[in-house]
C-alpha cells in the first residue's frame, strides 16, 4: 500500500514555555482536500508554519513530533525546502512585486531565460529573459486554476481577487507542487470570485494536488473538502468526513469548550444612560479595516468587542483615539469628539491600552516610574511640582516613585525595581504597566485592546481581575477587545460581535458560545 | 449638457494632473522660456553649448539610473566613481600618454577602483535601507578624505609621480589643477562634423547611444528584471529566492563603473581637471539634472536624462546673463546654479514624501465613499 502523501505524527509545539500545539496527528492523501478551522490562536498558523519550514519556528526552539512525506521524514531547514519538495503556501498577505505584469509575478525569479554571448562570458544572470516563453508559462498556470485574469495586467491595477488568483497561479506554475496550503484565501475575495476559487480547487484536487484549506467560511469547506479538521486551543479536536458534518456542528466543536468555566460572577448590566456613542464610524487600519460601525456604550459597563483576526475589531479603538485615519462621528458625554486627534482624545479623559505593547504602549528602554507616570505628567500635569511661581514644571520624584509602587503592589508587577527598564519585563507584567499607565491617568472611559494576548494563565486572570475591579471600584466604563470570546464573557456585560467590518451584533454575555460564534462568521469577508 | 460639462472638467483635471505631476520639468521650461530673451543669446550659439554639454555630462547621468532601477534611490555611489576617474587620469597624465589610447586607458585603470569603491558603498548602504541617499552622500564626503589623503600626500611619495607639471613644487601631492590638454576633447574631436556652425561630438554621441541601448538591454536581462523586483519589494523578492543583498551591490558596483568612465568623459571634454573640486559637486549637479527631467527618488528613464541635461543647462547658459542683464551683476549665474540644485533635489524629495502620503489617505477616501455609496 502506498504512503499518504503527508502525514504529521505528534506534532508538538511551545513558544517559551507557552504550549501552542500539543500531539496533532494528521494525514493526507494525494487530490485530497482538507479544511482546516479553528478560532483565531487554536494554533492552525503555527501548524503551518512548521510544514512549510518557516524561519521562525528554527528560531524559537523547533518543534516536536515527525512529518512525513509520501513515507519519509522530511525537516526542512527553510520555507525553499519546503518548496522544492512540492508543498506550496499562499499566504494572507500578498507576496507579490506591485509594479509586475501577473506574468512577471508568476515566474517571479524562475523566468525562462535565453543565453547571449554576454551571459557566457559575465554569468547567467546577464541572460535575456524569454518573454514569449513567459507568457506561455503563466497562461498555462493560469489555464491550470480554471480563473481567467489578464496575464499582461499590472498588479496595483488588480482588483484584489485577482492578486490573490495571480498568487494561486504562481504555486499551480510550479512542477513539483503536490501540496497547496491555502490560508484564508477566500477572506479578500467577492462571492463570485470564491465560487470561482472553490471550482479551482475542485480542479487541482482532480489533477491529483492536496489542498490544505484554511478559512472561516464554514460553507465553502462543506462546499469543497473531503474531510474537516478543527482545531482548538492547540489541539485536533474533531477530524472528519466533510459530508457527515453541518456548520453548526463545526461551530460548536470551534468555540465550545467546558462551558461551565465561563459565566462566573454575573451581574446584571447596569441599565444607564449612553457614555458613548459611535455613529457610522470607518477607518483605515490596514488588516482591520472598520465599515460604517453604529455603536452605543452604556455608562459605568464593560462592554466586550470580540470578532475573528482581520475583521475590524482592533480598528474600532485604534480610529475612536486617533491613531489611524477615521471618519464618522464620535460623541462622548454629548460632546463630540474630533477623530485624528490623539491629543483631544486624551484631554476628554479617555484613555486607550493598545495592542501593540512594545510600539504604542510602553516607552521600552525607560523605566517602570516613567512608564507610569509618563502620560498622566503630559496630558494632566500630574506629577509635577511648580516652581519660580510655576515658570518651570520640575518632575516630582517622590509622587512619581509612590504611585509606581501602589500599581506594582496591586498589579502584582514582577520586577526587581520600579526603576527598572520595561523592556526587561516579561510580556504580562509589561500588560500590566500599560494597565498601571491607563489607571494612572484616571480616566472617566478605558479602550483596552487584547489585553492577554501572548501572556500567560497567571497573568491572564490577574490583568482581567484588575480591569473588572477598576471598573467596579472606579466606575470607569470599559470597552475590551479580545479575539478570546471565553475571556470577554468572563468579566464582560455584553459583548459586540465585529464581523466584515460592521457590528455583526450585540449580545449579553451570557449567551451561548454557539451564538456568538454564528455572530463571527456571519458577514466574514 | 451636465455631461459635457463633466468632460470638460475631467479633461481638466488630467491636465491638471499631468502638469502636477510634471511640475519641475514644467518649471524648469517656464525659467527657460522667459530667461533665453533677456539673456539676447542667437539660437546657434544655444544649439552649440547645448551639444557641447550634452556630450560631456549625459554618461555621466546615465550612470544615476540602474541603483534607482534598484530601488536605491538617487545615490550618491557616483560620486566616488568619478574619484576613480580622476586617479586614473593623473596616472595616465603623468605616464604621457596621449590622445584617444590616453582615454581608453584611463578608463581601464579606473575599472578596477571603481569596482572596490563601488563594493564598500553597496556594503554599507545594505546596513542602511531606506536612506541609501543621505547615507551615500556621507559616505562621498568620507572617501573624498581618502582621496585626497592619496592625492595630496601619497602621489609622489610613495606612489611614483614622475612629472614636475603636474606635482607640487613641494615634491609631493598633485596640483590644484592638472592640465589634460594631451587628451582634451580627442574623443570629441575624432569623427566630429558641423552641421549649420554647430558642432556635433559624433563618437561621444555613439558611445552615449551604445550605453543608452546597454541601459535597455540591461533591462531585459535576468539581472535588470532581479533589480527591478528588488527595487520595489525587498521582501518578495528574498521571499522568491533572489539575493537581494548581493544584487544591491552590483548595482552600486555597475553604478561607479560607469560613473568612472563617464568623469574621463567629462574632463577629457573639460581639458583640465580640478584636482579637489572636480568631483566635489558631480553628483549634486546630476542628481538635480536628472530630477529636472522629470525623474523621481524610485522612477527615472533614459527620456528623463535628456530632457533634464537640455533644461538644466540651458538655464546655466541663460540665467548669468539674464540675471546679469537684470541685476547687473554676472556672480548671480553662479550663485542661481547651486541654489537651484539643492532646491532642485530638496522639492522632488518632498514631492516624493506627500505622493506616497496622498496614496496611503486615498485609502481612506475610498473607506468614505464606499460608505456613502451604501445610503
Amino acid at each position: 500500500m502506498n504512503a499518504p502523501l503527508l502525514e504529521l505524527k505528534n506534532i508538538k509545539k511551545d513558544f517559551f514555555g507557552n504550549q501552542v500545539l500539543t500531539d496533532i496527528n494528521l494525514t493526507l492523501n494525494e487530490g485530497e482536500v482538507l479544511g482546516l478551522v479553528g478560532e483565531n490562536g487554536a494554533g492552525k498558523s503555527t501548524l503551518m508554519k512548521i510544514l512549510f519550514g518557516m524561519n521562525v519556528i528554527r528560531d524559537t526552539g523547533g518543534y516536536g513530533g515527525d512529518v512525513l512525506l509520501n513515507g519519509q521524514k522530511v525537516n526542512f531547514a527553510s520555507p525553499f525546502d519546503a518548496l522544492a519538495a512540492g508543498i506550496g503556501m499562499v499566504h494572507q498577505e500578498f507576496s507579490l512585486i506591485p509594479g509586475f505584469s501577473a506574468t512577471e509575478n508568476i515566474l517571479l525569479n524562475r523566468e525562462p531565460q535565453k543565453k547571449s554571448v554576454v551571459s557566457e562570458v559575465f554569468g547567467q544572470r546577464l541572460n535575456t529573459l524569454d518573454r514569449s516563453a513567459m507568457r506561455k508559462g503563466a497562461s498555462d498556470a493560469i489555464e491550470k486554476m480554471g480563473v481567467e485574469i489578464d496575464g499582461e495586467m499590472v498588479i496595483n491595477d488588480m482588483p484584489v481577487g485577482h492578486k490573490q488568483f495571480t498568487e494561486i497561479a504562481r504555486e499551480l506554475s510550479k512542477e513539483q507542487l503536490k501540496l497547496l496550503i491555502l490560508d484564508e484565501p477566500t477572506a479578500v475575495l467577492t462571492e463570485r470570485e470564491a465560487a470561482a476559487l472553490l471550482d479551482s480547487i475542485r480542479g487541482m484536487s482532480s489533477r491529483g494536488i492536496a489542498v490544505i484549506f484554511i478559512t472561516h467560511r464554514l460553507q465553502e469547506i462543506l462546499n469543497v473538502c473531503d474531510k474537516v479538521v478543527v482545531m482548538r486551543d492547540g489541539e485536533i479536536v474533531k477530524d472528519v468526513a466533510a459530508q457527515e458534518t453541518n456548520v453548526t456542528e463545526i461551530t460548536r466543536w470551534m468555540v465550545g469548550r467546558s462551558v461551565n468555566a465561563a459565566a462566573a460572577s454575573h451581574r446584571e448590566p447596569p441599565e444607564s444612560d449612553t457614555v458613548m456613542s459611535i455613529r457610522r464610524l470607518w477607518v483605515d487600519m490596514p488588516g482591520e479595516t472598520v465599515r460604517d460601525v453604529s455603536l452605543d456604550v452604556r455608562r459605568g459597563e464593560i462592554l466586550g468587542i470580540g470578532g475573528l483576526a482581520g475583521q475590524g475589531k482592533l480598528g474600532i479603538p485604534n480610529g475612536v483615539m486617533g491613531l489611524y485615519q477615521a471618519g464618522g462621528t464620535v460623541t462622548f458625554e454629548g460632546k463630540e469628539i474630533p477623530l485624528n486627534a490623539p491629543r483631544k482624545c486624551l484631554d476628554s479623559q479617555l484613555a486607550f491600552v493598545s495592542e501593540d505593547r512594545r510600539g504604542v504602549g510602553l516607552l521600552l528602554d525607560e523605566s517602570l516610574e516613567w512608564n507610569i507616570a509618563f502620560p498622566a505628567m503630559q496630558i494632566q500635569d500630574k506629577f509635577l511640582k511648580p516652581l519660580l511661581g510655576g515658570l518651570i514644571k520640575w518632575r516630582d520624584e517622590k509622587a512619581i516613585a509612590d504611585v509606581t509602587k501602589r500599581y506594582i503592589d496591586e498589579l502584582q508587577i514582577r520586577c526587581t525595581s520600579s526603576r527598572q527598564k520595561a523592556k526587561e519585563l516579561s510580556g504580562g507584567n509589561q500588560q500590566k504597566v500599560c494597565l498601571a499607565k491607563a489607571f494612572a491617568l484616571e480616566p472617566q472611559f478605558l479602550f483596552v485592546s487584547e489585553p492577554t494576548r501572548g501572556i500567560d494563565v497567571g497573568a491572564k486572570a490577574l490583568v482581567l481581575e484588575a480591569l473588572k475591579k477598576f471598573n467596579r471600584e472606579s466606575g470607569v466604563t470599559i470597552v475590551m477587545i479580545s479575539s478570546e470570546l471565553e475571556e470577554l464573557r468572563q468579566i464582560c456585560d455584553r459583548i459586540a460581535i465585529v464581523s466584515g467590518g460592521r457590528i455583526a451584533g450585540i449580545l449579553p454575555a451570557t449567551d451561548s458560545s454557539e451564538d456568538f460564534g454564528a455572530l463571527m462568521v456571519s458577514q466574514v469577508v | 449638457m451636465s455631461q459635457n460639462n463633466k468632460k470638460e472638467t475631467s479633461a481638466v483635471r488630467k491636465v491638471l494632473g499631468f502638469l502636477g505631476a510634471n511640475s519641475v520639468p514644467v518649471m524648469f521650461i517656464l525659467i527657460c522660456a522667459v530667461c533665453i530673451p533677456i539673456s539676447g543669446f542667437s539660437p546657434a550659439y544655444l544649439l552649440n553649448e547645448i551639444v557641447t554639454r550634452m556630450g560631456r555630462n549625459v554618461f555621466l547621468i546615465l550612470s544615476l539610473l540602474i541603483p534607482i532601477m534598484a530601488g536605491m534611490g538617487v545615490n550618491f555611489g557616483m560620486t566616488l566613481g568619478a574619484m576613480a576617474g580622476e586617479i586614473a587620469l593623473i596616472f595616465v597624465t603623468d605616464w604621457q600618454i596621449w590622445g584617444i589610447p590616453g582615454v581608453v586607458l584611463a578608463m581601464i585603470i579606473s575599472i578596477p577602483l571603481s569596482i572596490a569603491l563601488g563594493l564598500l558603498c553597496g556594503k554599507i548602504l545594505n546596513m542602511a535601507k531606506g536612506r541609501e541617499m543621505v547615507t551615500s552622500y556621507i559616505i562621498s564626503y568620507f572617501i573624498n578624505g581618502v582621496y585626497q589623503l592619496v592625492v595630496l600626500y601619497m602621489m609622489g611619495s610613495i606612489i611614483p609621480i614622475k612629472h614636475s607639471t603636474i606635482r607640487l613644487p613641494r615634491g609631493y601631492g598633485i596640483r590644484n589643477t592638472v592640465s589634460l590638454l594631451s587628451m582634451r576633447q580627442s574623443i570629441d574631436n575624432l569623427l566630429a562634423i558641423r552641421v549649420a556652425g554647430v558642432k556635433i561630438p559624433v563618437l561621444t554621441f555613439l558611445i552615449i547611444a551604445l550605453m543608452c541601448l546597454v541601459i535597455v538591454w540591461f533591462r531585459r536581462t535576468k539581472l535588470g528584471q532581479d533589480m527591478r523586483a528588488v527595487g520595489q519589494d525587498m521582501e518578495v523578492a528574498r521571499d522568491a529566492g533572489i539575493n537581494v543583498e548581493r544584487t544591491r551591490i552590483i548595482s552600486i558596483v555597475i553604478s561607479t563603473v560607469l560613473a568612472g568612465f563617464g568623469m574621463i568623459i567629462y574632463l577629457q571634454n573639460m581639458g583640465n581637471m580640478p584636482t579637489y573640486s572636480a568631483h566635489s559637486q558631480i553628483g549634486m549637479f546630476c542628481i538635480a539634472a536628472l530630477l529636472v527631467g522629470g525623474a523621481s527618488v524610485d522612477r527615472a528613464s533614459i527620456g528623463n536624462v535628456f530632457l533634464g541635461v537640455i533644461l538644466f543647462h540651458l538655464m546655466f547658459i541663460v540665467a548669468p546673463s539674464a540675471g546679469g542683464k537684470i541685476t547687473g551683476d554676472t556672480m548671480i549665474g553662479e550663485y542661481f546654479r547651486v541654489f537651484v540644485s539643492y532646491g532642485v533635489i530638496t522639492v522632488a524629495l518632498v514631492m516624493y514624501e506627500t505622493k506616497k502620503r496622498r496614496a496611503k489617505a486615498s485609502l481612506g477616501e475610498q473607506l468614505r465613499a464606499a460608505q456613502q455609496e451604501g445610503e
